[in-house]
């Protein structure tokens, strides 16, 4: 029998080679770092979560009707009716938040050891539009079951374009199909959630990994491996993808799945987190909602739209700020002037600036779950108090400092003081 | 270099000419993709005006109505309502609502064609949520120096009993007035006036 496999395998081979030969490139003599920590399981499981969303998402579609008067409940249909439907469903809503978990952490490694740094920088491009692809296919996807906050989160997003001087009240035309959200904007936003953003997502994914495997990959240390080679031509530093890090994500899948399941099972609305309890309450395009959020990845940002006040009678300089707020991730690696890498070699003025950062994004993220009113008002009237809201204040001071965190980043990393970094590896 | 490495000019020529027609093709195909997104012409055909009876509104009460898929609000307001809006203008950011749209018979310190009633589309001019209203005595919720209104719980932005913006909210424009009409005492008509018949 195994003799057969072999001949079996033999003849495949022999007709299409590239498939052992990408298997090396990629895997079996791929490289990479030995010293990879805790924080490297997260881009195998961004994979991981991706495959759970093709999946569950496939058998969604199959019960599910993207119509306005049908969409809400065909849902519930799912949930009550077929067989295991609620088991996809939760599936299909848990890994959306557990998909931003991971790129968010994910990202975070990138800013702890400098991965975006040279030659990374496209490896980093790739995976900012690998992030804002996700964005757009969380969005499309939030306002299929047609609830209220599907419906009047949509109407808030779809009007943030609506916002561009110009051209936006038309753009917001367009990309709704309609005056209001309506029957025609589920129906396209359906369209853009199953086929179209997946396929970018898919094709992004494989150049974020292209580009990755072309300069290998960053570790820990922020040592180049490749600089040391053994006589073999391979990095002395490096073990190859597989099996050593095949077995290891594995690990790192297991016990993903592990919490992943516990939520899916146990708590898959996670208090109004994940799936929000006014989402159960079928869209209603004359009431808004006593108090709107959107979904908690989305937090941080839409506190820097709320906190930013109108200028000139317009709402733009908001969204601009929301919209930069994203977009600045693509310069990081032009940022970015320190001469090191990795958070183990910088200096005191980049820790505190990234300790600083994490804590102004989570602030801005609670804020945004809650209304403007959560930490009640000023005790005390002043000129220019424009709203008495602590909340709004706290939020005003956080986007400045998100924004400081970048725009001062030329300053203060090309002036912070480093250590010196070692030839190879430590751990 | 030799012979073969060398571009043919008149090739090379061709080459850039075609591609730059099949650029244009291209282009040309992305059209009618793109213009299918536009709103389709059931879409455009619906938004005729609506009736409201507004006969048997209460003082105070406030009727929401759909017209064009957005809630439009009548509100029958009381003489204290009147009143309060004097009261707050000093701290809204377009009180005479210079910059805001209206009907010219809705330009005047009530922002409307009878002080008693108010018609404005519930539609917040930040980002389209519904605001919803607050009574004056909702003190505890909205502060001390609250007289009635209304709150958008989408981003938090405060409106008066004639739909003006209060400063420091994110929304920048005053509610929208719609064009509407008395056809009788009784009966209130949104989507048309005098002058724009079937606007």
């Amino acid at each position: 029998m195994a003799a057969q496999l072999r001949a079996l395998w033999g003849w495949f081979d022999a007709r299409m080679p590239s498939v052992a030969e990408q298997w090396k490139i990629h895997a079996a003599a791929y490289y990479a770092p030995k010293n990879f920590n805790f924080w490297y399981f997260f881009g195998s499981l961004a994979m991981l979560v991706l495959g759970i969303q093709i999946v569950s998402g496939i058998f969604l579609t199959m019960n599910y009707k993207p119509d306005a008067a049908l969409a809400f409940g065909s849902v519930e249909y799912i949930m009550r009716d077929v067989p295991g439907g609620w088991l996809l469903r939760y599936i299909h809503s848990t890994g959306a938040s557990a998909f931003f978990i991971v790129v968010y952490l994910h990202m975070f490694r990138g800013l702890l050891y400098g991965s975006y740094k040279q030659p990374r920088e496209l490896v980093w491009i790739f995976g900012v539009l690998i992030y804002l692809t996700l964005m757009g296919e969380a969005f499309f996807g939030y306002l299929l079951p047609w609830g209220q906050m599907s419906y009047w989160g949509a109407q808030v997003i779809v009007n943030l374009f609506g916002t561009v001087p110009v051209i936006g009240p038309d753009l917001a035309l367009w990309i709704r199909g309609d005056y209001v959200v309506s029957d025609a904007t589920l129906n396209r936003f359906f369209a853009l959630h199953v086929i179209a953003f997946p396929l970018v997502l898919l094709g992004l994914v494989v150049a974020h990994i292209l580009a990755l495997h072309d300069v290998g990959s960053n570790n820990p240390d922020g040592v180049e491996i490749k600089k040391v080679k053994g006589p073999d031509g391979h990095p002395l530093d490096g073990i190859p993808f597989h099996p050593y890090y095949t077995v290891k994500d594995i690990m790192g899948a297991v016990l993903f799945l592990a919490v992943f399941c516990f939520i899916l099972f146990f708590v898959p609305e996670v208090g109004g987190y994940f799936l929000e309890y006014n989402n159960f309450i079928p869209a209603d395009p004359l009431k808004t909602p006593p108090h709107i959020a959107p979904v908690w990845y989305f937090t941080p940002y839409y506190s820097i739209l709320r906190a930013v006040p109108p200028l000139f009678h317009s709402q733009f300089p908001g969204v601009l700020a929301m919209g930069i707020a994203t977009l600045i991730l693509f310069f990081l690696p032009w940022l970015d002037r320190s001469p090191v890498k990795s958070i183990r070699y910088r200096g005191t003025l980049y820790k505190s600036a990234l300790a600083m950062f994490v804590v102004v994004f989570l602030v801005l993220g609670y804020l945004g779950t809650e209304p403007t009113t959560v930490w009640g008002q000023f005790g005390f009237d002043a000129f220019f108090l424009d709203t008495k809201d602590v909340a709004t204040w706290v939020a005003r001071v956080c986007t400045v400092l998100y924004f400081a965190f970048f725009f001062l980043m030329p300053w203060y990393t090309a002036r912070d003081e480093v250590k010196p970094v070692p030839e190879r590896v430590t751990a | 270099m030799n012979e073969q490495e060398k571009p043919d000019k008149a090739r090379r020529n061709l080459i850039v000419a075609t591609s730059a027609v099949g650029g244009v093709a291209a282009l040309g195909a992305a059209v009618p993709f793109v213009a299918s997104m536009w709103p389709s012409e059931r879409a455009r055909a619906a938004g005729a005006p609506v009736e409201v009876d507004i006969s048997r509104m209460a003082p105070g009460e406030l009727a929401v109505v759909e017209w064009r898929g957005k809630p439009v609000w009548v509100i029958r307001r009381t003489q204290e309502m009147l009143a309060s809006l004097k009261t707050v203008e000093s701290r809204l950011s377009d009180p005479n609502s210079k910059a805001s749209e209206q009907p010219k018979y809705a330009e005047n310190e009530y922002r409307s064609a009878k002080p008693e009633f108010m018609v404005m589309e519930g539609v917040c001019t930040h980002l389209g949520c519904s605001p919803q209203m607050k009574p004056a005595d909702a003190k505890a919720e909205m502060g001390s120096d609250w007289a009635g209104g209304f709150y958008c719980p989408c981003h938090g932005s405060k409106f008066d009993l004639a739909g003006r913006v209060f400063r420091g909210a994110p929304a920048p424009l005053n509610l929208i007035v719609p064009p509407y009409e008395f056809v009788s005492d009784g009966t209130l008509v949104i989507g048309e006036d005098k002058e724009k018949k079937g606007a």
